[in-house]
């Protein structure tokens, strides 16, 4: 078994009265894709964000590495692509600029080349220089996961990245998803679609009773 | 030492120790409070300028005290929220705003109960009142703060941010107050500065300050014990007490 | 993908979404053009009561302008996820904040001191005092835009959060006002004004250095929270 890039001992977070989670212990290894299942409110979003680094509300510990995750924070920074509920993705840019900027504060792969061999795999091409802002909902969520494609990080943490892509938009992304798995990156996500993947996978479902 | 500060942290030591404490502590707060007043009403000796209005000051002072106190008070335990986490620190902060706003606006109206005799005005913009009133802004903006938060925790750590910057400012704020009246005011009258006090009215001036600090200390104990019996209201140690 | 790189992507970045939604920038210009408007007609057109009252007014006219323009400074990077992004990533938030700042007060303090002669026109302010307006305003609109952004931070997620904001920033701004509309004065009555503008600018640079620092938690604990 390949040592874990990320993994948690008794993770745990409250919201108020509520348990969201406790005592979680997973782990994620190079090529591994693990699915974060449960019903709406049960925390999915959450986990991601704790896992991500973005919500401090939380007991137990992470780790990046073998090592604790606040000690290598920009390392595990540099490594990580997140994507939101919120894609980040600015309106008021195009989408070559938007995808500069991201550049300039994450690792990744720049080149003119490597940027127009994405978006062309995204049906973007065409619109680099359109206003996300003109884009329909489905191009824009295209434009975040062209983020991932170009982003060089070894751990992808998404929360629902097929929301708005259409039938075939979603097995053409599920495809490139099952590609990068197996050249290395390791891949946290959750989403509704049924996920048809031709690798394996590991799922786990919060807010299920322990038998 | 850690395990000191670890119970320190905690709710339920807090209860209990305050139990024991509150009740020494009010008696003797009231003591001092009591007889300052009636030493500084009825026979501290009347002032040569001022007449019997300067008396005033037995309630303006120790106010405008507590108002700055509280205000590092309620910086120094969002501090110690924000870094450690403590539960107390946080319910500290809490209390200690409102409390210190109450304060500063005691300060502002017996300030201006004294300036009616002394000046002939309700209201006159020196240095020190218009500080307390900068002042009372700021213990309002965290009060506001807090308060507009959904969930509490996070409006409890945005309020120590904006009480710690605003504790760098309260110095700067007070020096430019300060070189401010100074540069505007006509230079015959000086109504900031403090004539020397007679001994006859330090004394109870001081026994009042010190009466309003363990006011001060015991306020924050009985709305800390309130605000926690609610926080943990579901917990056992709560219920037992309830029975 | 160095941090210089980094804050030089930022500061376009923001410059580019600015200059693309100009109303943002005007707005704030405008209500301050409005609330010198407004003044005239409360004290008297006389020129001589107008030009008393100058320095001062055209201080407070200049950090309402600059309040307003930093309100929403972070809100729309917050509720689109940017802010997830700039937070997340590996080149330092503090710098890239700082960054963000230098944009926000090249659309907004910056061009209130270039204004400012205009405005001091219309409030019959002593032609001796221009340049100094000009020079404090410059210096001490930096202090207003990083104050204001603390604020914003703070109340990035908050409904209404305008008010609550001035609330907030307006009792930190008081030193900046006293002797920004002091070296103003000092310069209408024909005085040395060095010292005032030196202290804005001290200022201003403690200013800038502990702000990103604020705004940092602020931002993350409002991140924490959506």
């Amino acid at each position: 078994m390949s040592e874990a890039l990320l993994s948690t001992q008794n993770l745990s977070c409250e919201r108020g009265y509520r348990t969201l989670f406790e005592r979680l212990d997973l782990h994620i290894a190079r090529g591994e894709l693990l699915q974060i299942g449960g019903e709406n409110g049960s925390g999915k979003s959450t986990l991601l964000k704790v896992l991500a680094g973005l919500s401090s509300d939380y007991s137990g510990e992470i780790f990046w590495q073998g090592q604790a995750i606040q000690s290598v924070k920009e390392q595990f920074q540099a490594d990580l692509c997140y994507l939101g509920h919120a894609k980040g993705v600015k309106q008021g840019l195009t989408i070559a600029e938007n995808l500069r900027w991201f550049c300039s504060l994450y690792p990744c792969d720049d080149s003119a080349d490597a940027q127009r061999k994405v978006l062309e795999q995204l049906q973007l091409y065409r619109f680099r220089d359109h206003l996300c802002g003109q884009l329909s909902a489905g191009q824009q969520q295209r434009v975040a996961l062209a983020r991932l494609l170009l982003s060089k990080a070894r751990l992808w943490i998404l929360d629902e990245p097929f929301t708005a892509i259409d039938k075939q938009g979603v097995a053409e992304f599920e495809e490139i998803i099952c590609q990068r798995v197996s050249e290395g990156t390791a891949v946290i996500l959750t989403t509704h679609h049924a996920l048809q993947l031709a690798i394996p996978h590991r799922s786990i479902v919060l807010g299920a009773k322990c038998p | 030492m850690w395990q000191f500060f670890h119970k320190l942290g905690s709710p339920r030591w807090f209860y209990q120790i305050s139990s024991s404490l509150l009740p020494w502590l009010g008696v003797l707060s009231a003591a001092l409070i009591i007889t300052a007043t009636v030493w500084g009403l009825a026979f501290a000796p009347m002032d040569f300028k001022q007449g019997n209005s300067f008396r005033i000051i037995y309630i303006h002072v120790p106010s405008a005290f507590l108002a700055l106190a509280g205000y590092y008070t309620m910086a120094i335990a969002g501090a110690v929220y924000l870094i450690w986490r403590m539960k107390m620190a946080e319910i500290v902060l809490r209390v200690a705003a409102p409390i210190g706003a109450v304060m500063t606006f005691l300060a502002l109206i017996t300030g201006a109960i004294w300036g009616k005799p002394t000046w002939g005005a309700w209201w006159v913009w020196d240095a020190r009142i218009t500080s307390m009133l900068v002042l009372f802004f700021l213990y309002m903006g965290v009060v506001a703060l807090a308060g507009s938060y959904q969930r509490a925790d996070l409006g409890s750590k945005a309020a120590a941010i904006l009480a710690l910057v605003g504790t760098v400012n309260i110095p700067i704020i007070y020096k430019s107050v300060d070189w401010w009246y100074s540069l505007h005011q006509p230079a015959t009258i000086k109504f900031t500065s403090k004539p020397s006090i007679h001994p006859d009215m330090l004394w109870p001036l001081l026994l009042m300050i010190v009466g309003f600090y363990l006011l001060y200390a015991v306020l924050i104990m009985l709305h800390a014990r309130a605000e926690i019996v609610q926080r943990e209201q579901r917990t056992r140690w709560i219920q037992e007490l309830a029975k | 993908m160095s941090l210089a790189s980094a804050c030089w992507q930022m500061l376009r970045r923001d410059l580019t979404l600015l200059a693309r939604r100009k109303m943002d920038v005007l707005n704030p210009l405008l209500f301050g053009f409005l609330v010198a408007l407004l003044f005239p007609l409360g004290l008297g057109p006389a020129p001589a009561s107008l030009a008393l009252v100058a320095p001062g007014l055209l201080w407070i006219i200049a950090l309402l302008s600059c309040l307003w323009a930093t309100d929403g400074v972070f809100d729309e990077d917050f509720h689109d996820g940017s802010l997830a992004l700039i937070l997340l990533s590996p080149q330092p938030a503090y710098f890239l904040i700082m960054a963000r700042l230098m944009a926000h007060w090249l659309a907004s303090g910056f061009i209130v001191a270039l204004v400012s002669p205009v405005l001091a026109l219309m409030l019959y302010l002593p032609s001796e005092a221009m340049g100094v307006l000009f020079l404090s305003l410059l210096l001490g609109s930096a202090s207003l835009v990083c104050i204001g952004a603390v604020g914003a931070a703070l109340t990035v997620n908050v409904r209404n959060g305008g008010v609550l904001l001035s609330l907030i920033v307006l009792p930190l701004y008081v030193p900046v006002i006293i002797f920004g509309s002091a070296a103003v004065q000092a310069a209408a009555q024909l005085q040395d004004s060095t010292a005032y503008l030196a202290i804005l600018a001290a200022m201003s640079l403690l200013a800038i250095v502990l702000v990103p620092l604020a705004i940092t938690a602020a931002l993350r604990i409002n991140v924490d929270a959506a």
